[in-house]
């Protein structure tokens, strides 16, 4: 019988006021006592809702039964039958919107923990079974498949293939895998070296990793072919910034998310034995109200800032961000400004920048979104005096593997067209995640690696 | 990891040196014009350079560089046969030389090292080459015999006169120009500073000419966007759209200012370089 109190089991966290000055996680993670309370909250639903929010139909039940029962290796498991990340997905999936929306548990009270459920399945394999391959490799097959990036979805996808036996080589450009994982999110949300247990989990069961190989420059699709790959699976990310194109942007302490969190994440220029540099800014305004956002300005706070500001054109309820990301960051001291429309940066005499002009804006009809559209009050513009500006906008695709590879099509956004199942306008050629899509989820991207995972191995049996 | 394959003083003051990579990947398709981005080691930062060179049946690049940073400083540390973590590219695009018949190639200080292989690359494609060649004394000449063999005209400036014509590289292509000298386009590689002078020198012609930026990066494939520059009122990313722009457009004043943005961070850096870690890192 299922334990019917309505409230979960709360995650134990370091202090707001302690961890906004360090970069260790914030989020403890439940114990083995806290765990198989809150599993025991489910219900096992026959038809189980929740498996229809994830994008790769976790057998959520089945393995929150076996941590109830105290099977915790059982439990991880019955998760990597279908996630290749699990430690990572527990930590950084937008839960809310997904499988716990569809949890029955949430009707009358709170849904299941599941994300905190299977972090903690995952942490206690990578604690109790440290050299565990992800499954038994079978017996390989000889036919060679590439994946372009190592981020959610070309890691989902290599991971998968290899399972069914295919010889698998990752093409990355940095120096490190996991793409957004290293680069973008921060260590206090997702230890780096969480990760990097995944990503030798998944070396373990045969998928190869080449790293510094820019495909489109040193490489091309066409070359790969050459070299005897039979499919290709592009899961490159967006990983060109937006900037919002007003005057201003160019001024010292004008960054772009990606390079702000980029030299904090994998270059770690927070730490002093590290050489990169990053500058330590008194007043910080980050703009856009995504996560990508959120964790730019809870760096920021932690590498020292004094007062850090949140500008988003929108109101509270239509920020993107994950409502643990924004719940936490207001608990660290982040300030929010909504309804605030950046129009201008200002600049000192040496060109460093010195305050954030806004204009003040009210919610109008819906846009194409479905989202109410911010309108700009008349006469009502502001000054935030700030040192530093981050723009955390939203992403593109990188154009180097369209324009170095016939055949194949974008959209306006530069988004590759594929159809349903991942496949792109050149044969052999598939496609997921936010290459796919522009930025969106890790699990989103996953669920894409995932789909296309699958086709390709339709597609080289009937090739 | 990607070992050196063989380093050398460029000059007598060894102020500039050559070091030969062995980087299959690099050198199967790099052309002039484009770079490569190392990472010594864990700790270490991405910092770009230019390929000066390649052998693709080897599978090495060169790169030129002068110790100056800390991150020159430490991989100057490194010998014939140590490794180097990280090494990636080609990135950028190539030096364009289409429907080039006469150009001239201005290259300043250890700048000639990059402007070489450019040079090289026009004149071995039948392009009539003359090369200006600025330094500030003779002691830190670099490649000169290899200038002479891979352009039509060498000239040789020092800003002393201690060597070949006395005065800075603008003087001598202004000379060129004024004596009936006509030049299809000017490429200039070198200081910041230097090249904006080189796009005064030739905008009173209406000589088109091409600069090759080098601004501060991290991933150079167009992730970060730090490399931006205004060329012609529009933001330009370096690293993807350049390193090559038509130097008439870039706004001088705002590039040099972005590059000096570390400059306290990078001075106080490169002098810990020998005092705290004698180059060698305890760990990793």
């Amino acid at each position: 019988m299922a334990d019917m109190r309505p409230t979960r089991h709360p995650m134990p966290e370091q202090e707001p006021l302690l961890r906004n000055q360090n970069f260790d996680e914030v989020a403890l993670g439940y114990t083995a006592e806290i765990a198989q309370a809150e599993a025991a909250r489910c219900l096992n639903c026959k038809n189980a809702p929740c498996m229809q929010g994830c994008p790769v139909q976790v057998h959520i039940p089945a393995f929150i039964g076996k941590i109830a029962e105290g099977a915790f290796g059982e439990a991880f498991s019955e998760i990597v039958q279908t996630n290749a990340l699990p430690a990572v997905c527990g930590r950084v999936c937008p839960q809310e919107s997904q499988c716990e929306a569809h949890c029955v548990r949430g009707i009358r009270g709170e849904p299941v923990a599941i994300g905190r459920l299977e972090r903690f399945a995952a942490d206690w394999h990578a604690a109790n079974c440290p050299s565990d391959g992800a499954q038994e490799a079978p017996a390989g097959n000889g036919r060679r498949v590439a994946v372009v990036g190592s981020g959610p979805a070309g890691l989902t996808c290599a991971g998968d293939l290899a399972r069914k036996g295919y010889d698998v080589t990752v093409f990355e450009a940095f120096h490190k895998a996991g793409g957004v994982l290293v680069y973008g999110i921060p260590e206090f949300r997702l230890p780096k070296s969480i990760v990097a247990q995944e990503i030798e989990r998944l070396e373990r069961s045969g998928v190869k990793i080449v790293t510094n190989a820019v495909i489109g420059r040193a490489v091309s699709i066409d070359e790969l072919f050459e070299d005897g790959f039979e499919a290709v699976f592009i899961g490159s990310g967006a990983g060109l910034p937006r900037f919002l194109g007003i005057p201003g942007e160019n001024l010292l302490g004008v960054y772009s998310a990606n390079e702000y969190l980029t030299r904090v994440n994998l270059m770690k220029a927070y730490r002093d034995d590290y050489d990169t540099p990053v500058k330590r800014h008194r007043r910080v305004a980050v703009i856009g109200g995504g996560n990508v956002a959120m964790d730019a300005a809870r760096c920021a706070k932690r590498l020292g800032a004094e007062e850090v500001t949140i500008v988003y054109r929108r109101s509270r309820q239509e920020l993107p961000a994950r409502a643990e990301e924004v719940h936490h960051a207001e608990e660290e001291q982040i300030a929010f400004r909504f309804l605030s429309n950046p129009v201008a940066v200002h600049g000192d005499e040496a060109g460093h920048v010195c305050a954030l002009a806004c204009a003040r804006m009210e919610l109008g009809e819906p846009d194409a979104s479905g989202r109410r559209a911010p309108v700009a009050v008349e006469g009502e513009n502001f000054l935030l005096e700030v040192d530093a500006v981050i723009d955390a906008i939203g992403t593109t695709p990188n154009p180097l593997l369209r324009m170095t590879t016939q055949g194949l099509s974008a959209n306006a956004k530069g988004c590759l067209i594929v159809d349903d199942s991942n496949e792109t306008t050149r044969a052999g050629v598939f496609a997921g995640g936010d290459a796919v899509t522009g930025s969106a989820t890790v699990i989103l991207a996953m669920g894409a690696g995932k789909r296309a995972a699958a086709a390709i191995e339709a597609y080289l049996q009937r090739a | 990891m990607f070992q050196i394959v063989q380093k050398r003083a460029l000059n007598a003051a060894g102020t500039t040196l050559q070091m030969t990579i062995a980087a299959p990947l690099v050198a199967r398709k790099c052309r002039p014009g484009q770079f490569v981005i190392l990472r010594l080691d864990e700790y270490g930062e991405r910092f770009p350079l230019t390929i000066a060179g390649f052998d693709r049946e080897k599978g090495t690049i060169d790169i030129n560089y002068q110790p100056a940073g800390k991150s020159t400083q430490m991989l100057n540390l490194l010998e014939a046969g140590d490794c180097i973590a990280d090494v990636v590219g080609p990135l950028g695009k190539p030096t364009d030389m289409e429907g080039l018949h006469h150009v001239a190639v201005i290259g300043g200080g250890v700048g000639c090292a990059i402007a070489y292989p450019v040079a090289k690359g026009l004149h071995d494609e039948g392009i009539e080459v003359d090369m200006i060649a600025g330094f500030r004394s003779k002691d830190i000449i670099i490649l000169e015999d290899e200038m002479r063999a891979n352009c039509t005209n060498l000239y040789i400036t020092t800003d002393d006169g201690s060597y070949g014509e006395k005065g800075f590289t603008t003087d001598k292509l202004k000379a060129l120009i004024e004596s009936g000298v006509q030049y299809d386009e000017v490429i200039a590689i070198g200081p910041t500073i230097m090249m904006k002078f080189v796009c005064q020198a030739t905008k009173p012609y209406g000589i088109r000419t091409v600069v090759s930026l080098n601004p501060i990066m991290i991933d150079g494939t167009g992730m970060c966007g730090g490399c931006r520059v205004t060329v012609g009122g529009e933001t330009k990313f370096a690293c993807v759209d350049g390193p090559d722009f038509d130097g008439q457009l870039v706004d001088w004043d705002e590039l040099l200012k972005r590059n000096a943005f570390y400059k306290e961070e990078e001075k106080e850096a490169a002098g810990h370089v020998c005092r705290i870690t004698g180059g060698v890192r305890s760990h990793g």
